[in-house]
């Protein structure tokens, strides 16, 4: 393990493909059937009684997590969440249970070779403060006793990984921002490219814009290097924004639900994880489909040199008062009914832009949000990267459109 | 022990200061080498019995206490009480084990309370990447709790810098055989030289290791007053 | 070591330990007599600046300063020094010299204890107070004072301490108290007075030590939940212990 792990680049760290269907609990005691191969990582009736507490801080729980798969873990405060997490990389010992890492029992190896191999972030990004970001970062390949010029141009590779700029890489930690910091918490972890990563509320700490994009930071990251990722958290959309599987621990450390994001809001197994979802569970689902992966309608659309009449009668077909202008397969505006009446083609109507545009990649929560933020009853959907609230740039590609009527379907269907 | 002293006598006569440059100089050795030497054996004596007290909690309070009683004993008592010993009798001994007694309490609680001080996400991150015990010891807690051990160290030195005029008593006192010298003569001279020398020793001290701390902490200075540093008053304990 | 034990036992069996002038109860007497009022003095000296410099928050440099020069002054060279004034300005032998070097080495604990007290109180609670409608002399007598209270009780225990240790030293200069037990003896072959007398004054201090914590227990009881209250009196990093002892 050592050694895969210490000689492969990040990004190619581990294969993957679709993660195949995995056995949900594994009931049965000792080491699972597929060591080495598809679960990396298993909690096999793991319990903690700390000393003098009346009741487990966590109670039993089974739990697999595939390779390459991002779990979160989340449950009310106390709910034994870090504990569980601690357990791992045994800054906890078990009181019962046993943890298996690629098959193999944790206690079996020695702990500092163990947690050499576990990456961990936790919340406040725990930083040497008295250490260059540099050297923070290169803590792990130290201990591991990588020659000097591997570690330098790890720390660089992972700079530019974690999109951190150059000249920071000689400040202390106390000069960086809250954001900052917490990439750099990710970089460390990353370091020696563990193959298995534990984070502990790692955004919490950082204030919501920054906390949305070092999460989509690290789904882009993610998706280059496919670790084993334990995340806890317990804010339930990061939850349902990261995870390939979410894990509901109910006080006590008792496992209520696992399984993917779809299907807990789809059909929450208990009242505890329906509740702990919230009430607005089907707007949730809406962040988990991205407009593209909806059946686009391609909506009333006509050319630049379309007449008036050819304008009234897509119209009349398509049961609305306005059409989308396209120059091809660009996009030009819209153009409402009353104005036809003055022009021959649609194109003399001078098309307005679109109040609500959104793009393929777009998930169906935000596309609410711009639809009902822009009080119209539709946005345009584009390939435009830069599209966002400020419309569309002039020639983006014209996708389709999508009504209200098409997000209540989402929710349904 | 004294006459009433002559009206005319200046404070400082210039021309002894001159001829004894040679008996000032040796004086300042003998002090330095003292101080030097006792603050040293109290810092290694402090950092062990801290690092006990730090691995073995309940130890700490028995520990801060015995240390306690020995920074209670006066100088002369504990002089009284070692002179009365054979090994020890008037000497660099005795003054040794007086001296280094009274800065073992100050150092002590300052690494104490530096080591406690190291932020416990630091620690629970060297903890998760694998350091073992001594190797966290000496990269992490140790580098962390320098600022507080300087300050430890700071004031026992300068501490120690007054006390050693004390120990002219039992015969090795650095500036404090010119006092000595001067209190038994009825001499203002020497009493003042070896005054004035021994607060600009200690005063010289206390900027070198303010100095010293400012060159091994480099990322105390990443943010300013924000990162603590020698610039905000002390309390006395 | 024995022989000097058996001299002690020798010593403090005989009716001169217990009586007349050179006997350990007017000795103890003078030595706490010298040693109250120099604390008293430094008091009434430091905790008035200290609360004026802490409730304005101004003169960190200035607290500074006092603390560390304070400490750098050796108490054996205050009173080889002022000596030969007092005599020449007719106070005397003993006791006026004795008293200038223990309010000296009394002032800079009481002082910087006060002044971080006073300043370090928590904002919010200064606040919350000035919204209730207190100024100046209110504010510092009914929340500043009280808030501060542990530390200028922990001040005062150590300057305490180390003026009934350092009073010995007033032996030097012809003030009688217990050192002077010990002064003697050094120049004795009998070091049987001499131990007598270092042993009585390191349990004045103890004993001293042990009555202010007693009474810091007692003033600022909503300090004891929260651990020991030795370690209350443990200073940040950059604090630490006290000034010069004896
Ligand atoms: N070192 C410890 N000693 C004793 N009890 C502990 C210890 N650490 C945690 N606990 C207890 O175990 C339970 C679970 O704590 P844990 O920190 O795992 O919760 P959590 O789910 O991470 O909570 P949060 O969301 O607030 O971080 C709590 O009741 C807590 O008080
Ligand atoms: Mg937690």
């Amino acid at each position: 393990m050592r050694d895969r792990q210490a000689s492969a680049p990040a990004d190619v760290a581990v294969p993957v493909g679709a993660p195949p269907p995995v056995a949900e609990i594994g009931a049965e005691p000792g080491p699972p059937a597929d060591a080495g191969g598809q679960v990396a990582l298993r909690l096999d009736r793991l319990t903690k009684v700390y000393p003098g507490a009346s009741r487990p801080a966590v109670d039993g729980l089974d739990l697999t997590v595939p390779r390459g798969e991002l779990v979160a873990l989340v449950g009310p405060s106390g709910c034994g969440k870090t504990t569980t997490l601690k357990m791992i990389n045994r800054l906890v010992e078990p009181t019962s249970g046993t943890v298996w890492l690629d098959g193999v029992d944790v206690r079996s190896l020695p702990v500092h070779e163990l947690r050499r191999g576990i990456g961990y972030v936790i919340q406040q990004a725990g930083l040497f403060p008295h250490r260059k970001v540099r050297d923070n970062i290169a803590t792990v390949p130290r201990l591991l006793g990588w020659p000097r010029r591997r570690i330098d141009d790890r720390v660089h590779e992972l700079a530019e990984l974690l999109d951190l700029d150059p000249d920071l890489l000689d400040r202390y930690p106390a000069a960086l921002s809250g954001g900052q910091q917490q990439r750099v918490g990710v970089a460390r972890a990353l370091a020696a490219d563990p193959p298995v990563l534990l984070m502990d509320e790692p955004y919490s700490a950082v204030d919501p814009i920054v906390r949305a994009r070092l999460q989509d930071e690290l789904m882009a990251l993610q998706r280059r290097v496919h670790k084993t990722i334990v995340l806890v958290t317990h804010d339930i959309d990061e939850a349902i924004k990261l995870a390939d599987r979410i894990a509901v621990l109910n006080v006590g450390g008792v496992l209520e639900q696992v399984g993917p994001p779809e299907d807990l809001l789809r059909e929450p197994a208990t009242d505890f994880v329906a509740d702990f979802l919230g009430e607005d569970r089907g707007i949730k689902r809406l962040s988990l489909l991205r407009v593209g992966s909806a059946a686009l309608r391609r909506g009333p659309v006509v050319g630049t040199a379309a007449s008036a009449d050819e304008a009234r009668q897509v119209m009349a077909r398509e049961g609305t008062d306005w059409v989308v202008v396209c120059a091809g397969d660009r996009l030009r505006g819209w153009v409402g009914a009353d104005e036809l009446d003055r022009v021959a083609t649609v194109a003399d109507a001078e098309p307005r832009r679109f109040a609500a545009v959104v793009r393929a990649d777009t998930t169906l929560r935000s596309a609410l949000d711009v639809i009902v933020t822009s009080r119209s009853r539709v946005a345009v959907v584009v390939d435009d990267p830069h599209a966002g609230a400020a419309g569309a740039s002039p020639d983006a590609r014209y996708l389709g459109i999508l009504t209200l009527d098409d997000l209540a379907e989402g929710v349904t269907g | 022990m004294t006459a009433p002293l002559a009206a005319a006598e200046p404070l400082v006569r210039w021309d002894w200061v001159r001829d004894h440059t040679d008996d000032i100089t040796a004086a300042l050795w003998e002090h330095l080498h003292l101080t030097a030497v006792s603050v040293a054996v109290g810092f290694a004596i402090s950092l062990v019995l801290a690092l006990v007290a730090v691995r073995w909690r309940w130890t700490y309070e028995p520990l801060a206490g015995v240390c306690s009683v020995l920074y209670a004993i006066p100088s002369l008592a504990l002089f009284g009480v070692l002179v009365a010993i054979p090994f020890f009798g008037l000497g660099f001994r005795t003054s040794l084990v007086a001296l280094v007694s009274y800065t073992l309490l100050i150092l002590l609680r300052n690494i104490v309370a530096g080591l406690d001080g190291v932020p416990p996400a630091a620690r629970e991150a060297a903890d998760a990447m694998g350091y073992e015990r001594w190797r966290r010891l000496l990269q992490v807690d140790l580098p962390l709790a320098v600022p507080a051990i300087v300050a430890g160290l700071r004031i026992a030195t300068v501490t120690t810098v007054g006390l050693v005029t004390v120990t002219a008593l039992v015969g090795m006192g650095g500036f404090g055989d010119l006092i000595n010298d001067g209190l038994s003569r009825d001499f203002p001279t020497p009493i003042v030289v070896g005054t004035v020398l021994s607060v600009a020793l200690a005063v010289a001290l206390d900027v070198l290791f303010v100095g010293l701390e400012w060159l091994i902490t480099p990322w105390a200075r990443a943010r300013g007053a924000a990162a603590g540093g020698s610039g905000r008053a002390e309390v006395a304990t | 070591m024995s022989g000097a034990l058996g001299d002690m036992w020798d010593y403090l069996r005989s009716s001169e330990a217990w009586s007349g002038r050179n006997g350990l109860p007017a000795l103890a007497w003078a030595h706490l007599r010298v040693s109250a009022v120099a604390v008293l003095v430094a008091a009434a000296v430091a905790i008035p600046a200290g609360v004026l410099l802490g409730h304005v928050k101004r003169g960190a440099l200035l607290a500074v300063s006092v603390v560390n020069i304070g400490r750098a002054v050796p108490s054996f060279a205050v009173l080889a020094l002022l000596l030969p004034f007092s005599l020449r300005y007719g106070f005397g032998l003993g006791f006026w010299p004795t008293i200038v070097a223990l309010v000296l080495l009394a002032v800079p604990p009481i002082f910087t204890n006060t002044y971080t007290g006073v300043r370090d109180v928590p904002a919010d609670a200064v606040e919350a107070a000035q919204g209730m409608g207190m100024r100046g002399g209110e504010l510092v007598r009914r929340v500043e004072l009280p808030v501060a209270l542990p530390l200028v009780l922990t001040g005062l225990r150590v300057s305490a301490v180390q003026v009934v240790a350092t009073a010995t030293l007033g032996a030097l200069v012809g003030y009688r108290n217990l050192g002077t037990l010990i002064v003697t003896g050094f120049t004795s072959p009998n070091k049987g007075r001499m131990l007598a007398g270092a042993v009585a004054v390191a349990l004045l201090a103890l004993a001293v030590d042990a009555i202010f914590a007693l009474a810091a227990r007692l003033l600022v009881p909503w300090r004891r939940k929260p651990g020991r209250w030795a370690d209350a009196a443990v200073a940040g990093p950059d604090g630490g212990a006290a000034p010069a002892a004896p």
